[in-house]
């Protein structure tokens, strides 16, 4: 049983796709409110690596505690507390922004207000009624981003949160997505100086293996870069 | 689970209201078979139990369109993880796309219903309807429940569109037989007789089996 002020806790996690391992013997601890930076190239594990914590695969081996939960058995418990922003936005299309939000409300039993309050903190108030399918990469993005926060989770899972935004609307979303969120986060990188900045803890992985884990406070830039020589 | 379900419910209605990607080839797919028949067949008015099998296997091979699409934006757009991600029962989304395919169903049928009775029903469809809508309402049922397990098995494969009907047509045969020998006496000549006692029972039972296997299963469906 991991310490309660741990919000991850990983001994040993595998996962494996049929005979390939996507992720071999990872084993951190990231305490609560803290942020954990993972760098890595292409197939290094860490889409892997947060659809695990997200719940949405089965760690094949080891443990992992998620805010003190043991998965996969206790993923109902976890699930509405978890914010993830993957590769897709997880919108429908043919809906609009708000209609997405708020159908994402309905399902975490939040007042449509959040959805508004959330619009105008993503800077979406304006084409909230644009179905998706007409916005720009960097809107859906926004969007995401709206809903992944929108239950104002305690764990923020952040597959490159920023990709498709302009300088303005990374500006704006930080406060949302970044250190001062006051959530415990996971966030992926390929930007050594932006990613370990506002990071607690750097992990490196290569291969599905850990190969750099850190004090992002004592990672210089060069160690990351040297991951994707 | 109520409130998951009429969120689920209301989003499916909406997308297909604004894609139309189902329905209407369901509608044309069934009127385009009864006119295939009516030529086919080179009849004008049919009766009885070919009446009820012409009515039947239209209906169903319309309804295997329907269950192909039924989870394609759930897997082509991210819906499964984000209804995964929510703190809700997953059996929620078994209902709410069972209760999607069953009103798509009945809106087809609002339109193939009339149209087989228009192109090749001889007695008129009047006498016939209260104990039909009976009929059709038990088979809907049971179509869609059976539909939306096999629709969510095969989202997960390559292949969907041949392992939907692969699937489902051989585990809806009951339905067929049940279906179709209980319409037979109301689309006779000579005025609608009463509908089998016992087919009916096969209708309801088969509809209570395969939702208990889907509660049974579907979870399982969803896992990773």
């Amino acid at each position: 049983m991991p310490a309660p002020d741990l919000a991850l806790a990983l001994r040993g996690a595998g996962r494996r796709y049929g005979d390939r391992a996507a992720l071999r013997d990872v084993t951190l601890e990231l305490e609560a409110g803290r942020t954990l930076v993972v760098f890595g190239p292409n197939g290094a594990g860490k889409t892997t690596l947060l659809r695990m914590l997200a719940t949405l695969l089965r760690p094949h081996a080891g443990e992992v505690h998620v805010l003190g939960r043991p998965l996969p058995d206790d993923g109902w418990a976890v699930r509405g507390r978890i914010g993830f922003l993957g590769h897709e936005p997880l919108l429908y299309r043919e809906l609009s922004g708000r209609e997405n939000l708020r159908f994402h409300a309905r399902l975490h039993r939040i007042a449509a207000a959040r959805v508004d309050a959330v619009l105008d903190a993503v800077g979406m108030a304006a084409r909230s009624g644009d179905p998706v399918a007409e916005l720009s990469k960097g809107m859906i993005q926004r969007l995401a981003i709206g809903r992944a926060v929108l239950h104002e989770p305690e764990l923020l899972l952040l597959d490159e949160p920023f990709a498709n935004l302009d300088p303005a609307a990374a500006a704006q979303v930080a406060p949302l997505i970044g250190p001062g969120s006051g959530a415990t986060r996971v966030v992926t990188s390929h930007d050594p100086t932006g990613g370990l900045r506002g990071a607690d803890v750097a992990l490196g992985l290569k291969g599905g293996r850990v190969v750099l884990l850190a004090p992002a406070a004592q990672v210089a830039p060069e160690q990351i870069a040297e991951l994707y020589a | 689970m109520r409130s998951t379900v009429a969120a689920l419910l209301s989003k499916e209605l909406t997308l297909e209201w604004r894609t139309r990607e189902s329905v209407p080839a369901m509608v044309l797919f069934s009127i385009a078979t009864y006119v295939i028949f009516h030529f086919g067949l080179d009849r004008d008015r049919i009766t009885g139990d070919l009446a009820s099998g012409v009515l039947w296997v239209t209906l169903l091979f319309a309804a295997i369109l329907g269950v192909n699409r039924l989870f394609v934006a759930e897997y082509e757009q991210g819906g499964f993880d984000g209804f995964l991600l929510a703190p809700v029962d997953r059996t929620a989304l078994l209902v709410a796309k069972a209760l999607t395919l069953f009103v798509f169903l009945c809106i087809v049928e609002l339109v193939a219903v009339p149209a087989f009775a228009l192109l090749l029903l001889g007695p008129p469809l009047t006498q016939a309807l209260p104990g039909l809508v009976l009929v059709l309402a038990l088979a809907n049922a049971g179509i869609a429940v059976l539909g939306t397990l096999v629709a969510g098995l095969a989202i997960q494969t390559r292949a969907r569109d041949l392992i939907v009907p692969l699937i489902a047509l051989p585990l809806l045969v009951p339905v067929l037989l049940a279906a179709a020998r209980c319409a037979t006496p109301l689309l006779q000549d000579g005025g609608a007789g009463p509908i089998p006692a016992d087919w009916m029972a096969v209708l309801a039972i088969y509809d209570l089996l395969f939702a208990l296997i889907a509660y049974a299963v579907f979870d399982f469906l969803l896992e990773d």
